[in-house]
């Protein structure tokens, strides 16, 4: 019971998360190059087209780690909001700040590529179906977090009206999951599932696994260094800080 | 050889979306990255900044 609540001290400080994770950016960034680079060369060049889409369904190597990254971050902000609003951990408010643009990012990246994929395989670039529809919202709901953010001068303030927002758009997840299931959709159902064998052969596969895990890592190395970028700039008055600003300005 | 450089570079007639969707993954990401980097080493001149007026 001690050792936890220190743990929960400790992670209620932001100047130890500074500490131990000065190297996780590179760390991460490194491997998530690796691992995206070699599934994005195995699934232009070595993966087999597609018997019906040709040679665009390789777009689905972005598309598609784009779209799980996008949801994965959107829910990490929904559990930093939620922790806030419960707890008041200063951690997770600048978490929930850090998150925001890539999860924005990822989102921009799938709608592009859905766009680009769209074209050659509907005939058209944008449909209003129940898929791209959600994505958008998820889109414009990002958007909204960050102005908000921008329009509130307190940090107090705009951290929890973050937070509820943020809460609130947990309803669109859901929604985006099951959409091609629940309306006749243009979408493809879900290539990756937890239940069933992926709906595609191995060597098509395998590469879009690899790009997964190299974009959650590549989530992993943004949003860490953007942390500990915001860390700084809340704390910059801490004297921890100021040494350490000492320190960089010799 | 050539030929096979085109050939793959075409996409069997989809290039145009394909090279579109990776060239703007590349982009995104780079630029991401930049703006981190230029974020970062903005905030710590300003500090630095700072301390120095402090100092006066």
């Amino acid at each position: 019971m001690e050792a936890l609540i220190r743990f929960w001290h400790r992670l209620s400080s932001p100047r130890w998360f500074y500490e131990i994770s000065s190297s996780w950016p590179l760390r991460f960034g490194v491997v998530s190059a690796l691992l995206l680079g070699t599934g994005c060369v195995w699934g232009l060049v070595f993966a087999p087209a597609d018997y019906q889409q040709g040679d665009s369904f390789r777009i689905i190597y972005i598309h598609v780690p784009a779209a799980i990254v996008a949801q994965s971050a959107y829910l990490v902000a929904a559990s930093s909001g939620f922790v806030l609003l419960v707890w008041r951990l200063k951690l997770a408010d600048m978490l929930l700040v850090s998150i925001l643009p890539f999860g924005a990012a990822a989102t921009a990246l799938n709608l592009f590529t859905g766009a680009a994929w769209g074209k050659p395989t509907w005939g058209s670039w944008w449909f209003w179906d129940a898929r791209t529809t959600s994505m958008l919202v998820l889109f414009f709901l990002y958007i909204g977090l960050m102005a908000l953010r921008e329009a509130i001068p307190r940090a107090e303030k705009a951290g929890k009206a973050c937070a509820i927002l943020v809460l609130v758009g947990v309803v669109n997840i859901p929604i985006i999951k099951y959409s091609v299931d629940w309306w006749l959709t243009l979408h493809q159902p879900a290539t990756f599932t937890l239940t069933d064998k992926p709906s595609m052969p191995v060597e098509m596969w395998i590469p879009l696994a690899i790009n997964v895990v190299g974009a959650y890592l590549l989530l992993i190395a943004l949003v860490v260094g953007r942390l500990r970028v915001e860390i700084l700039y809340r704390q910059s008055a801490s004297s921890w800080v100021q040494d350490l600003v000492k320190r960089y300005r010799e | 050889m050539i030929d096979r450089i085109i050939e793959f570079f075409s996409m069997g007639g989809h290039g145009l979306y394909v090279w579109l969707s990776y060239g703007a993954a590349v982009i995104l990401i780079s630029f991401l990255v930049v703006s981190l980097r230029r974020k970062k080493r903005r905030l710590l001149r300003d500090l630095a900044d700072q301390q120095l007026r402090n100092r006066g």
